[in-house]
């Protein structure tokens, strides 16, 4: 999402609600000449709106609620509030005389709604919840005008919070910045590098400029301080958007996580690459779809949960899809690995359109639960959403689960073993068929659980595991076969570094840049980052 | 004693083989033309343009599985990514016929369409000698063969194979997927080349040159059928199915699987480079899809159908597949992935050795049972004689 509509809808999100909380009918009434401005010319409506807005009060919200909705109007001099068939007196809230049709509707241009927002800003600066000041400085800030500092000065003296504070003084400096009193410019300019806003440095950029041959800003001090600022706005930029990355390139590592501890599983164990895997992780998608359609449909209180209570149902439903491939077709090409190869890319045709024919082409709809929306911001325009960092420490949890069953349990010993050497395990009794299995069961399963996390942050349509069986079997490759360690930083390093690539060049020369990255990685380490240790024969 | 070629050659297939494809010459270079060209359109033999052009598809294909079969059913190189090389054959022409354009373009300029659009002054460097047909031909050759040259090389020095090769085949032609989707690239991005008007000066569309582009890709059909034929007759290929069976074994003899499987997967690809120059005319479209590793998966099905391992068998799978695509995508297009995925598994599971493994039965136990009863006619009278002595 653009950053700056995010924080804007923030900020206006918190004023609704603060607004909406607010009684309505205090009767509390004002005095006649702050409203009767609204019955005079344009700029006496501006200047009404402006004072209604300066010394507040819940009436003040009353009649700038009734501007805004077109409800306030003039009738015969009078300023009245239009409610239905009946009218009021704007001022004091009582009933009024008159004909609803003869009223004239006060119409909402962009410079009254202008006016609005900023009144109410400023109303919402005396607000008792954070928050909502927050909101309002930063409403504020974006486009402070000379005449409202009076107003932020009054603001910033009552105000405790540090961090609105901070964007209080931050509007003020910007005010500032064009007084006439070059000392009072200088140490704008000093204040205003401790934002992290493109907006401010840009704004501090254009006092560097020349025009005409002369400098925007005539003073060597002011300019010597802008620089300054703008060093340190630039700094706190980069890393923040070099922390964006970083996490975003988390994210994507801990998708290609749940993905290849899957394929991870399978392929150690039978040496075959599941060309439905990405198709595990569509199941794994659909399956989820198909509980939030429960919840939605049978427990709407608890829709919020559904995204927990799917968590089984992907894994269950993944494992089983898998365990009636392993047992209907890849049982029966053990030691043709290239066969199965062609075997699985049809089952993941058929399947694919086993989907598109049940649920329709198109993308589904799935939702975030409430509580995995909005997100943490770092700086202007970089942010990392709750539903991300969910899924990294999803990943996190599936991965410790996986671990704790492939080192804790008998099962996973069975498990390494039949990787590690097959016929060995068979001679000293380990029951490599059903062993098999039941990997191939929880390699699958870890898919939809997989599948389940790309649902919260990805497209969810049929063809939606095609792009990833190359990648998935790319971290796999890295990894080195059977090695849960080497999967992890594969994963991750691959994630990290493709999104670091993406940023300097572009998504698709980023990938192609991994793919050759990683043939030529092949070249010098074909056993990958982690290899087993032993002797190996082929042949 | 050193055999003459020409006898080697001849050697290479039975006397069955080359009757038929004599008979295949005889229809692609006569009888085609005839019943195309010649006689009107409402008589019962009359070969309709969309027949001609469908079967001049198909036999690009089966050139490209013929290609395949070389290295996949002998030397047992599972490529994932051959589509790569029909494409990047196809887009080495396709450029030619976009210069040959010229100003009859949408735009009525120079350059071709998309160019302009992309408000491009002058050709990239890459386009240089696009304008000759000859240049094109050997494009579409050399590209192809030296991206499957450098590729093969570094694969192979490596002892890359088996499924690793095969996925990192797919990840190629993905990644060049994805390149040439970039309208930056410069080819058309995801629109690809169309519109094509002519070649050599003469209109594309016409039922004439439909016909000659027919008989060049049989002739390229029965080329590369014959040359590969041959190789595997060869010593070479001797070596090659050494390779498939153990690799590590032939290089303790004494062989280097580097340069047998780089000779064979670059003429592999030079010859699915040749299938898609000739493909690419008679569809009047290539765009990147073509790289699709759906696409390149797809040729080894064919092959898989047919039979590894035997040619023949890869031209008729391709054929099969083929036709029954054309036929099943038009009536009933929503089952074709299921039908196409389940050949993949069925035939896998029942069929590894495809319709040329059937067909091979069939002859046996045609065979078996002639001589049981031959068998048992020569007995039976033994038995009288003996009964009778």
């Amino acid at each position: 999402m653009n950053p700056f509509s995010f924080r804007r809808c923030w900020s206006w999100l918190c004023l609704f609600v603060m607004l909406s909380g607010l009684p309505l009918s205090v009767s509390a009434a004002l005095a006649p000449e702050r409203v009767s401005g609204f019955a005079g010319d344009f700029s006496s409506r501006l200047a009404a709106i402006e004072a209604l807005g300066a010394d507040g009060g819940a009436d003040a919200h009353r009649v700038l609620d009734a501007l805004e909705n077109g409800m306030l109007g003039v009738i015969d001099g009078q300023v009245v509030i239009v409610e239905g068939d009946a009218i009021r007196d704007a001022a004091s809230g009582e009933a009024a005389e008159g004909d609803v049709a003869a009223v004239t509707v006060i119409t909402v241009n962009n410079r009254i709604r202008r006016a609005l927002i900023s009144a109410r800003a400023t109303l919402a600066l005396a607000a008792d919840d954070v928050a909502t000041r927050l909101a309002a400085a930063h409403t504020l800030g974006e486009s402070p005008a000379a005449e409202q500092m009076p107003l932020l000065e009054q603001a910033l003296a009552r105000e405790k919070n540090d961090n609105v504070r901070a964007v209080l003084m931050r509007a003020i400096a910007r005010i500032n910045l064009a007084s006439p009193d070059a000392a009072l410019r200088r140490q704008a300019a000093e204040d205003l590098g401790s934002a992290s806003d493109p907006v401010v440095r840009n704004l501090l950029a254009a006092l560097l400029e020349k025009r005409d041959g002369d400098w925007v800003e005539p003073d060597a001090e002011v300019r010597a301080a802008a620089v300054r600022s703008m060093t340190s706005i630039e700094r706190r930029i980069t890393a923040a958007q070099a922390m964006g990355t970083v996490f975003s390139g988390l994210s994507l590592g801990s998708i290609l996580l749940l993905a290849a501890l899957g394929l991870a599983i399978t392929y150690g164990v039978m040496g075959v690459i599941n060309m439905a895997h990405g198709e595990l992780l569509m199941i794994g998608a659909y399956a989820t779809f198909v509980v939030q359609g429960v919840f939605r449909e049978h427990f709407p209180q608890w829709v919020d949960g559904y995204v927990i209570a799917a968590i089984p149902v992907a894994f269950l439903v993944a494992a089983l899809a898998g365990v009636v491939m392993e047992r209907l077709v890849l049982r029966h090409l053990y030691g043709r690995p290239l066969e199965s190869l062609l075997a699985t890319w049809g089952l993941s045709l058929v399947l694919i359109q086993g989907a598109r024919v049940t649920f329709g082409p198109q993308n589904l709809e799935l939702s975030n639960p409430s509580w995995m929306t909005g997100g943490i911001e770092l700086a202007a325009g970089v942010v990392l959403p709750f539903n991300r960092i969910v899924i990294i420490g999803f990943a996190a949890f599936v991965l410790l689960l996986v671990w704790l069953m492939m080192q804790k349990t008998r099962l996973g010993m069975f498990v390494r073993a039949v990787t590690q050497n097959r016929p060995m395990a068979g001679c000293v009794g380990v029951p490599t068929a059903r062993v098999d299995t039941l990997a191939f069961a929880i390699g699958s399963g870890v898919a939809g659980l997989g599948g389940l996390a790309l649902s919260q942050v990805a497209n969810v349509g049929p063809a939606m595991g095609q792009g990833y069986i190359v990648d998935t079997f790319m971290v796999v490759v890295l990894g080195g076969v059977g090695q849960l360690a080497g999967a992890v930083w594969a994963a991750l390093g691959l994630g990290i570094v493709s999104k670091f690539l993406e940023g300097w060049a572009g998504a698709v020369i980023a990938k192609i840049l991994v793919l050759v990255f990683i043939i030529i990685f092949i070249q010098k380490r074909p056993q990958g980052l982690f290899a087993l240790k032993g002797r190996f024969a082929d042949d | 004693m050193r055999i003459p070629f020409t006898v080697r050659l001849l050697r290479g297939a039975p006397k069955s083989g080359w009757i038929a494809l004599l008979i295949i010459a005889f229809i692609a270079w006569v009888a085609v033309p005839f019943a195309h060209l010649a006689l009107p359109p409402e008589h019962a033999f009359y070969l309709p343009g969309y027949a001609v052009k469908l079967v001049g598809k198909i036999m690009c294909y089966m050139t490209v599985a013929v290609a395949m079969d070389l290295v996949w059913g002998y030397t047992g190189i599972l490529s994932l990514g051959h589509g790569l090389f029909f494409a990047l054959g196809g887009y080495a022409f396709g450029m030619y016929l976009m210069r040959q354009i010229g100003r009859d373009g949408s735009y009525g300029a120079d350059l071709p369409d998309f160019m302009v659009f992309l408000d491009w002054k002058e050709l990239p460097w890459y386009w240089t000698g696009s304008d000759s047909f000859a240049w094109a031909i050997f494009l579409a050759m050399a590209l192809p063969g030296l991206v499957a040259f450098a590729f093969g090389y570094f694969a192979f020095r490596s002892r890359i194979r088996g499924v690793y090769f095969s996925i990192i085949t797919q990840a190629l032609t993905y990644a060049a997927m994805l390149l040439f989707f970039r309208n930056e690239t410069g080819f058309g991005g995801n629109n690809g080349f169309t519109d094509f008007k002519r070649i050599l000066g003469y209109d594309i569309t016409s039922p004439q040159m439909r016909v000659v582009l027919f008989g060049l890709s049989a002739a390229l059909l029965i080329a590369c059928l014959s040359l590969g034929r041959y190789l595997v007759g060869s010593r070479l290929g001797r070596v090659l199915a050494a390779i498939r069976d153990a690799e590590s074994r032939a290089m303790f003899i004494g062989y280097n699987p580097l340069h047998y499987k780089l000779f064979i997967w670059t003429l592999s690809a030079v010859m699915c480079g040749l299938a898609g120059a000739l493909y690419v005319p008679q569809m009047g479209i290539i765009n990147p899809s073509e790289m699709s590793p759906a696409n390149s998966i797809e040729i080894a099905v064919w092959v898989a159908v047919g039979g590894r391992g035997t040619l023949t068998g890869a031209v008729f799978g391709a054929g099969i597949v083929n036709l029954a695509k054309s036929y099943l995508t038009a009536t009933m297009s929503e089952y074709w992935p299921f039908f196409l995925g389940g050949l993949f598994i069925v035939v896998t599971l029942y069929l590894p050795d495809g319709v040329a493994g059937l067909w091979r039965r069939f002859v046996e136990r045609k065979a078996a049972t002639t001589t049981a009863v031959e068998a048992e006619t020569e007995a039976k009278p033994t038995k009288t004689a003996g009964a009778s002595a």
